[in-house]
């Protein structure tokens, strides 16, 4: 059994980065996940881990070092949020492109502006189109169980692309909650060692990373990228298996709550899945046939499968923590829809734009939720499909 | 390896290759190609390039024009990803993972661009947390790569697609940033700046000194660029004995404080001899326009005293 613990998410972060014991994590401090390099930088300084430590000036260089010391044949890790994000926008996109599997701690928290310190999604979708594997997840433990299993996927000859694991800032991040760590020889075998198979470090080999890639390879490259982003479906499957298999925790693209006889859905990432569950229990027992599709894949994004999964529904609503401001509807919606579209699935669908800038989500805007999908079953009707809940009168 | 032109050139291969694509009479392939060479044959390098005209031109997919390891990401942050690779070179090292015996140095190569602007974060930043790592900048005095725009080591009033000489404005209005200096202010154990092509024995002295001192070590190199110059491809040597022969670039170091200055010309030359051949400077040379010539002269003036000063006060 594992080691019953009361952590917050960054701690379970931290935890887990320690036990993975990469060769390098660079990061610069900001709020929610300043706490993540905070906790690292100590067990470097009392000497728990074998990690070089870089305490970068910004998250530019944080990405660029984390860059450098994967594509020298090391492990990178870092963490970040919202603005640092922001400012590794252009180091996000390198990492992918030179397939190389850094992994990102990334807590989640609204991009400036103006200045917001509190949860949204706004900084994760800003990178859903960059080639990071991203997994979200809903309370601590899940932000740790992401964590562990990351490298295994990244890492996959079939895959060899970076991989953040979100969690909810402040929500999750700092929230202590139970949980049930891994023996870290445990956590060392299931992650096992990291075998590049070219790196810069390995002057029997001297190679050159990153080129001028003009038109004549440019798109045979990208659609490289394509291919290990298809790829990394079945080894994040793979990976869950096995690391079922070690803790008897189940993880899948996405978790069904109740959701097999449902007649009404709710679709949502991280922490807002914990209060949906709440409120669909309450509605189950009066006799509200209610449901919640939690998506912990979101990159590659398992389209049909959660098509198939709404397909018996009679009507859904998608809740985005981030506004794609584009007239039209949110990622996760979009995404969602689409999906549904092209596998002939054809159920009532809304979005619901929400808790931006950490505006806090309760049960009772849940409910309201689920008492308009409950209308549109009635009506048979889905006036204005991009909604906002929460918003000040 | 004392240096003797010949016996380096002829028994340490070139680690930095021909086929690259730089221009004829370009400062800064023969720059690099020194710089590798002073590396021990024995030893392996990590090179990082900022996005310019070395990395346009020496890495164009499938091709390249290095032997050792080489990477580039982005623009503005050789410095750190250089310090990425030099990190996980020490953990992995401190693990066994690489072999006790065997050594990797890491170099970084930026145009001015690169380096004095947009890369400058990422270098203070590199240079301050003491990785074991050579930065190398490459000047040329303007962003060379994307069609001579000026950049902060654009020297006062040149003529370039961004500080065009005009009827109001003649040229860049501003002298340009000492980062040699600003370097030297870091405290590193080893600042240099040098010359490629006409005094190979400094580049190659100051560059084994950079890479094979412990710790951060910077390196500024003029690097003439015919284009952004406009002077004959066949010039480059020329140019850059006038640079140094006017005082316009000093070659000197700074080891653990203290200054020295390694090459003192006999003669000074006049400002002029340097300015006149390049297309840059040319409406300078027009009547009316001595002024701008006065003034260029009295900063270099100023600069190269400061500099015998700073050697004076920090030999005593």
């Amino acid at each position: 059994m594992g080691i019953r613990e009361r952590l917050s998410g960054n701690e379970a972060s931290a935890i887990a980065m320690k036990q993975i014991n990469p060769d390098v994590v660079a990061a610069f401090p900001i709020t929610p996940s300043t706490e993540i390099p905070q906790y690292f930088s100590t067990f470097v300084s009392n000497g728990d881990v074998d990690t070089e430590f870089v305490a970068v000036e910004s998250e530019h260089s944080a990405m660029s070092a984390c860059i450098g010391a994967e594509a020298a044949g090391g492990r990178a890790m870092t963490a970040t949020s919202a603005n640092g994000l922001s400012l590794m926008w252009e180091m996000i996109y390198v990492a992918s492109s030179l397939r190389l599997p850094i992994v990102m701690s990334l807590v989640n928290r609204a991009v400036s502006g103006p200045l917001n310190i509190h949860n949204d999604h706004s900084d994760a979708m800003g990178i859903r189109d960059s080639g990071w594997i991203m997994l979200f997840s809903e309370n601590n433990q899940e932000a740790y169980d992401n964590l562990i299993m990351a490298h295994r996927i990244a890492e996959h000859k079939d895959v060899r692309l970076p991989l953040a694991v979100c969690q909810d800032g402040f929500i999750t991040s700092h929230s202590i909650e139970n949980i049930e760590l891994i023996e870290d020889e445990k956590v060392k075998e299931f992650v096992g060692t990291y075998k590049p198979e070219h790196y810069l470090l390995n002057r029997k080999e001297p190679i050159a990373i990153g080129p001028l890639d003009l038109q004549s390879y440019l798109f045979e490259h990208k659609y490289q990228q394509a291919e290990a982003m298809r790829a990394a479906k079945k080894v994040i499957a793979d990976v869950s298996a096995d690391f079922e298999k070690l803790t008897g925790r189940k993880y899948s693209f996405f978790e069904e709550y109740r959701l097999d006889d449902a007649e009404i859905a709710i679709v949502c990432m991280n922490s807002t899945a914990g209060t949906t569950k709440v409120v669909v229990d309450e509605l189950r027992e009066q006799g509200v046939k209610a449901g919640l599709l939690k998506v912990r894949v979101f990159r590659p994004f398992p389209a049909e499968e959660i098509a198939k999964a709404l397909s018996h529904v009679k009507a859904v609503a998608v809740l985005d923590k981030s506004d794609s401001l584009n007239a039209a509807g949110g990622a996760l919606f979009e995404d969602v829809t689409s999906g549904m579209y092209v596998n002939n699935v054809h159920v009532p669908t809304v979005n619901y734009v929400y808790g931006i800038g950490g505006r806090d989500t309760t049960a009772k805007d849940i409910h309201g939720v689920y008492s308009d999908l409950q209308e549109i079953v009635k009506s048979g009707k889905a006036d204005n499909p991009y909604r906002y809940f929460g918003l000040r009168k | 390896m004392a240096y003797n032109l010949k016996e380096i050139v002829a028994k340490k291969p070139a680690r930095f290759t021909a086929g690259h694509r730089m221009c004829a009479g370009c400062g800064a392939p023969p720059v690099a190609r020194m710089i590798m060479r002073a590396l021990k044959e024995e030893d392996h390098a990590v090179v990082a390039n900022a996005t310019g005209c070395m990395e346009v031109s020496t890495f164009i997919y499938p091709y390249s024009a290095w032997t050792d390891s080489y990477i580039h990401t982005a623009f503005e942050c050789a410095s750190a990803t250089c310090s990425g690779a030099e990190a996980a070179y020490k953990a992995m090292k401190r693990q066994g993972k690489l072999p006790e015996d065997e050594h990797t140095k890491f170099i970084a190569f930026g145009g001015d661009g690169g380096t004095y602007d947009i890369g400058i974060q990422s270098l203070s930043g590199a240079m301050e947390r003491g990785h074991d790592m050579t930065y190398v900048c490459y000047d040329n005095g303007a962003y060379m790569n994307t069609g001579i725009q000026r950049s902060s080591a654009t020297p006062h009033f040149a003529d370039t697609t961004t500080s065009p000489a005009g009827k109001v404005i003649p040229g860049k209005m501003q002298a340009r940033k000492d980062l040699t200096e600003i370097m030297a202010s870091h405290h590193l154990p080893y600042v240099a700046q040098s010359i490629g092509v006409n005094n190979f024995k400094d580049l190659y002295e100051k560059a084994e000194k950079a890479i094979y001192t412990e710790g951060p070590t910077f390196l500024n190199v003029l690097a003439p660029c015919p284009r952004g110059w406009g002077y004959p491809t066949d010039m480059l040597m020329e140019i850059n004995k006038l640079a140094i022969d006017t005082c316009y670039w000093p070659l000197y170091e700074v080891e653990n404080g203290k200054y020295k200055i390694t090459y003192k010309p006999a003669k000074k030359l006049p400002i002029e001899e340097f300015l006149k051949p390049q297309r840059r400077f040319k409406h300078m040379f027009k009547p009316g326009n001595e002024w701008m010539i006065e003034e260029f002269q009295k900063e270099v003036d100023k600069r190269w005293q400061e500099l015998l000063d700073l050697e004076e006060i920090t030999n005593k």
